[in-house]
């Protein structure tokens, strides 16, 4: 609990998390790569989204000492439709309960629109590195043939 | 009870299904991965994206002949005459001749000492932008669209994973030096790997050497080739230039065959909060 707590306090911003699901995930990315990682594609969509996060709070309850939960209003995202709930007590924020999940993955580290490219070690091969596609100088047919696109063509055929 | 974000489920990952052509002596690759992926609506989308890279290249090849640019470039054509596209396609050039000090130019020293109007360093990764807008319109659909080693990333898919993007090794085509997470934005890269000497310093006539490639992460493909191209052409200074372009990350791969990424400002006041 003090863990999740923690994590929620130092990565997400409330208002952040009611903005937006996409808006929410970028904030544990962009706490570890630089500025630049965080895109216009991002800004873009999550400002859309904002003139609903801004109506968050439609319900308040809860008690006094123990802490008051505020409930957001169910927000659509590129991932779903999202809706939290928070508790704050004594100016803090205390909890964060997810009352609809969108269906995305957030353990993705590529929530972001695009990110700090990662240097391999080395130069690895296609399979090794995972990747779905390659930008390379490679313009000409000619070079095609040999590339590395090529082999991700063929294997996808 | 507090939810943890990161252990939310996930979804299984979706097959991605690909198609190839060859246009403009390039090839063309389209990955799409999702709902319409492999039915009729993904046919007729890639006709069309192949259609339009087509029409850009009657209207803006330097090697043909009868191409508006070479009219254009012969004096037969005025400009006044042209599609809005040469406009367009010339407006950006002019901007980033003079956003990379001259290093880039639509307009370059010809055989014969005239300067040829040349805006392929435009055209193509704009035309690619521009035909992968089609691709938009699949619903719940990602798409990753490749020309030629650049392309424009795409996701819509709930809970899509995004695109992993590789990096080619200038030093050997067939291996990747680094590895690009892409949800929403563009990858170009320029370099003289496959082409012989393509890029010349406008500035020169110089064949850039500092260099070995230049890799560009941007929001879009026009500029990301754009700067690509232009960091390229200014060799030694690329990598400076580089860090002061807004909105960009990439990887430069130095003549020795050290690499090093680098990141530009943010471009937005949410971008700056967010980082």
């Amino acid at each position: 609990m003090r863990r999740i707590s923690a994590f929620v306090l130092s990565t997400i911003s409330v208002v952040v998390l009611l903005f937006g699901y996409s808006t929410s995930t970028a904030g544990p990315l962009a706490a570890t790569t630089p500025p630049a990682a965080e895109s216009g594609t991002t800004a873009g969509s999550t400002g859309s989204a904002g003139s609903t996060g801004s109506a968050g709070s439609t319900s308040t309850s809860g008690g006094t000492s123990s802490g008051s939960t505020v409930t957001g209003q169910v927000v659509s995202t590129r991932w779903g439709p999202v809706q939290v709930e928070i508790t704050v007590a004594d100016g803090r924020l205390t909890g964060v309960q997810v009352l609809q999940q969108p269906t995305g993955n957030p353990k993705d580290e590529e929530i972001n629109a695009y990110a700090l490219p990662i240097l391999t070690q080395e130069s690895v091969d296609a399979q090794s590195a995972d990747i779905d596609m390659v930008s390379g100088a490679t313009v000409t047919s000619e070079g095609y043939v040999s590339s590395l696109q090529s082999a991700l063509d063929q294997a996808g055929l | 009870m507090t939810t943890d974000l990161r252990a939310l489920p996930s979804l299984p990952v979706m097959p991605v299904h690909r198609r190839v052509e060859h246009v403009m002596g390039m090839p063309v690759s389209l990955a799409l991965r999702g709902r319409h992926a492999v039915d009729h609506e993904a046919d007729a989308a890639w006709a069309e994206v192949l259609a339009a890279l087509r029409d850009v290249d009657r209207v803006f090849s330097t090697y043909r002949p009868d191409s508006v640019v070479s009219r254009l470039d012969r004096g037969e054509l005025a400009l006044a005459d042209c599609p809005t596209e040469v406009h367009e396609v010339l407006a950006l050039g002019e901007q980033a001749r003079q956003e990379s000090r001259g290093a880039f130019d639509v307009r370059r020293p010809g055989p014969s000492g005239r300067r040829v109007l040349d805006p392929s360093g435009v055209v193509k990764g704009w035309a690619v932008e521009r035909a992968a807008r089609v691709l938009e319109r699949l619903r719940a659909t990602d798409s990753c669209l490749s020309a030629g080693g650049d392309l424009v990333c795409r996701t819509a898919l709930p809970g899509s994973p995004g695109w992993r993007i590789g990096v080619e090794d200038p030093a050997d085509p067939s291996r990747v030096l680094a590895v690009v997470p892409v949800r929403d934005g563009a990858v170009a890269t320029s370099g003289l790997a496959h082409r012989g000497d393509h890029v010349v310093d406008a500035r020169s006539g110089e064949v850039p050497r500092a260099l070995a490639s230049v890799t560009v992460v941007a929001p879009d493909l026009t500029w990301a080739d754009l700067d690509a191209t232009a960091a390229f052409a200014l060799g030694a200074d690329g990598p400076a230039w580089l860090r002061a372009r807004p909105g960009r990350t990439g990887v430069v791969v130095h003549a020795d065959g050290r690499a090093e990424r680098f990141s530009g400002p943010s471009r937005s006041p949410r971008a700056r909060r967010c980082g």
